[in-house]
């Protein structure tokens, strides 16, 4: 084929055009370091010399008593908190103290929060549709086409997230739960490489949360996952590593059964618990 | 509301490949052709001979639907609530005035080659300097879509940026407008003060007071209805509309996964206002006159009301209820002039309470039963 007729094919992407490779290096395994990360808000250190390391494709929970700094890892992760003290990094090449929030989510980070929002009166499909990564661009979207490879990925997270049978309904009718996966649907849109997960079950059914169980732990592999969850019932089900958070340091990290023996976090959290219950 | 098989074409004509647009463009190209051959085929004094007067009344409404249909697309759509789209459709007539009476030349009551009387009268020696070119209807008809669409560029590039929105940007929107209107109404303003502009004889060196050109403005005003009605279907079913429609619903959200929403605001808010201008500037040659009282903010609530009666969010609903309000207006001002406003009130009533989503809602829920009765008969695969 000549050099012109190479040009007016429509089915492949130039080169130049195609979106770059996510370039996060994972080589040495772990795709998030926090390192000595210290963070004060008027003295108070909501985060306190903490040590976090996330493989890449891990699926890690994370508890902790309320204040124990899970919000604000989350928030020192994506951006939104600058820390005191320490670093972070994304992979081993890029400084996440030196990006601003959209620059972190475009390197693939994305975070699910607590509230699901989704878009009430466009269908399942379109809610999909409008999160893809894609040229956001006023022009490049009034002439956007459906083509069949992104038909094929909205597909492709529909059937991962369970919603291929409501595909058309509008995203007003769902459920609690329906709403949560489709959210957690549209940060899949967006390729993320890490996807950290708010108290995804606050407020399902018992059905719901084994459906979530299962989606967050078929996710795992292909993206490494984070989730802050108090439900410790949830973390069970679905925890290989745990790490336990207090007062803004890592207390006890490794399986659920060795973090739930160990008698410091008994004594923390588990035997708070208790107290409270007393 | 989107067809996936559709979705695959070319943006500005996908709209033609839609059901809804198509009974639309129907009846509307049915009705136009329809008022032409009763006004030019049967013989005046059979009942069915449609005069002169009114398919310029016609003409007029038609107009007035094209305004109605730029308001749905920012307000259903985009959510913004505009109280201010008067202010695009009067400079947009005014853009047209001013062809209009350039055209006039030396035929004016005090016969100066240039000035129009008004100017004359108020004993000017000079054209000002915004007249010029308005001789030229090339450059008059490029301004009665760049005059409001850059008024509408600098307007809502200022309250999008600034993030104003809900109610405080319906109470700008009305601010500009009066604020318009004031200015208009002054005669240093060089736009006929309180007259306005009038008099007007020819367009395109058609004669304005013949039947044939009011018949023909008609019918242009029925093709542009058309063709905004395709350019407004076209971006709403557009993946640009469907992000107008996520930022209605939930504009941090649709921040949030990247998209620039005061950006989007703004392109369909200037879309909007130069369909607007257009608007006015086919309604101008058919009444034969514009003054300031178009951008007093009544005018501008009572388009919004025509909307909201019509259906939101339906484009075809705008048209509908344009045309429905403006032909009680026409009744009702005929019968009982002081009973108007009051009559508008009770329609405006009556339809929130008994039909919330307009005249199109009852049209949508007729369809869907239809569809629904198929669907418990077993048809509903065909």
């Amino acid at each position: 084929m000549s050099f012109l007729q190479s040009l007016k094919t429509r089915d492949r992407v130039f080169g130049f055009m195609a979106p770059e490779a996510s370039p996060v290096d994972v080589r040495h395994g772990p795709i998030l370091y926090l390192e000595d990360v210290t963070v004060s808000f008027d003295g108070f250190k909501a985060i306190n010399n903490l040590n976090l390391t996330i493989d890449d494709g891990e699926l890690r929970c994370i508890i902790g008593p309320n204040g124990a700094g899970k919000t604000t890892m989350m928030d020192i992760i994506t951006g939104k908190t600058r820390p005191n003290e320490g670093s972070v990094w994304f992979g081993s090449r890029h400084n996440l103290l030196q990006m601003n929030e959209p620059e972190i989510a475009s390197l693939g980070i994305g975070r699910k929060f607590q509230k699901p929002t989704v878009f009430e009166a466009l269908s399942v499909f379109e809610n999909l549709e409008l999160a893809m990564a894609a040229d956001k661009r006023i022009f490049p979207t009034l002439t956007a086409r459906m083509t069949g490879e992104i038909k094929d990925r909205i597909d492709e997270v529909l059937e991962t997230i369970g919603l291929t049978a409501l595909r058309y309904q509008p995203a007003g009718i769902l459920s609690h739960g329906q709403k949560q996966w489709l959210e957690i649907g549209m940060l899949l849109m967006q390729r993320p490489r890490l996807l950290l997960v708010d108290e995804p079950v606050a407020g399902m059914t018992e059905q719901e949360m084994e459906r979530t169980a299962e989606l967050l732990t078929g996710l795992a592999g292909k993206q490494s996952v984070v989730v802050v969850e108090h439900d410790m019932g949830f973390v069970r089900s679905i925890a290989r590593t745990v790490t336990v958070l207090h007062q803004g340091s890592v207390l006890a990290e490794g399986s659920m059964d060795q973090v739930s023996s160990d008698p410091n976090v008994v004594e923390v959290y588990l035997g708070a618990d208790d107290e409270e219950a007393a | 509301m989107m067809t996936q098989s559709s979705s695959s074409q070319f943006w500005l004509t996908r709209p033609l490949g839609e059901r809804t647009t198509q009974i639309f463009l129907g009846v509307l190209f049915a009705a136009l052709l329809l008022v032409t051959v009763l006004h030019l085929a049967v013989p005046q004094g059979h009942p069915l001979y449609v005069n002169a007067y009114t398919v310029n009344l016609f003409g007029k409404y038609l107009s007035y639907a094209l305004l109605a249909v730029a308001v749905d697309l920012v307000w259903g759509y985009l959510g913004i609530l505009s109280l201010g789209h008067g202010a695009f459709f009067a400079i947009g007539g005014y853009a047209m005035g001013m062809y209009l009476m350039r055209q006039i030349g030396d035929r004016g009551t005090y016969g100066h080659p240039v000035l129009p009387d008004f100017m004359v009268f108020l004993n000017w020696d000079s054209l000002p300097w915004y007249w010029y070119g308005f001789d030229m209807a090339w450059f008059a008809f490029a301004m009665v879509l760049l005059a409001p669409g850059l008024l509408a560029l600098v307007f809502g590039f200022l309250a999008f940026r600034s993030r104003v929105t809900g109610v405080y940007l319906s109470i700008i929107t009305q601010a500009l407008t009066f604020a318009l209107m004031l200015a208009f109404f002054r005669n240093e303003m060089g736009f006929g003060g309180n007259n306005g502009l009038t008099d007007f004889r020819e367009l395109l060196g058609y004669n304005l007071r013949s039947n044939d050109t009011r018949l023909g403005l008609f019918i242009a005003t029925g093709v542009a209805l058309a063709l905004g009605y395709i350019l407004c279907r076209a971006i709403v079913t557009s993946k640009l509309g469907r992000v107008c429609v996520a930022t209605r619903d939930a504009e941090a959200r649709t921040r949030f996964i990247g998209y620039r929403v005061e950006r989007f605001q703004l392109f369909v808010f200037v879309v909007s206002a130069m369909l607007a201008g257009l608007a006015g500037a086919l309604y101008v040659p058919q009444v034969g006159i514009i003054n300031p009282s178009e951008f007093s903010p009544l005018f501008s609530i009572e388009i919004v009301l025509w909307v909201a009666l019509g259906g939101r969010a339906t484009l075809y609903g705008a048209v509908i209820g344009a045309i429905l309000v403006n032909y009680a207006k026409t009744v009702f001002t005929g019968v009982m002039p002081d009973a108007w406003l009051f009559a508008l009130g009770a329609m405006f009533v009556l339809v929130t309470v008994l039909l919330p989503k307009g005249v199109a809602g009852l049209l949508i829920r007729r369809k869907r039963q239809k569809h629904d009765e198929r669907a418990s008969t077993g048809e509903a695969s065909a």
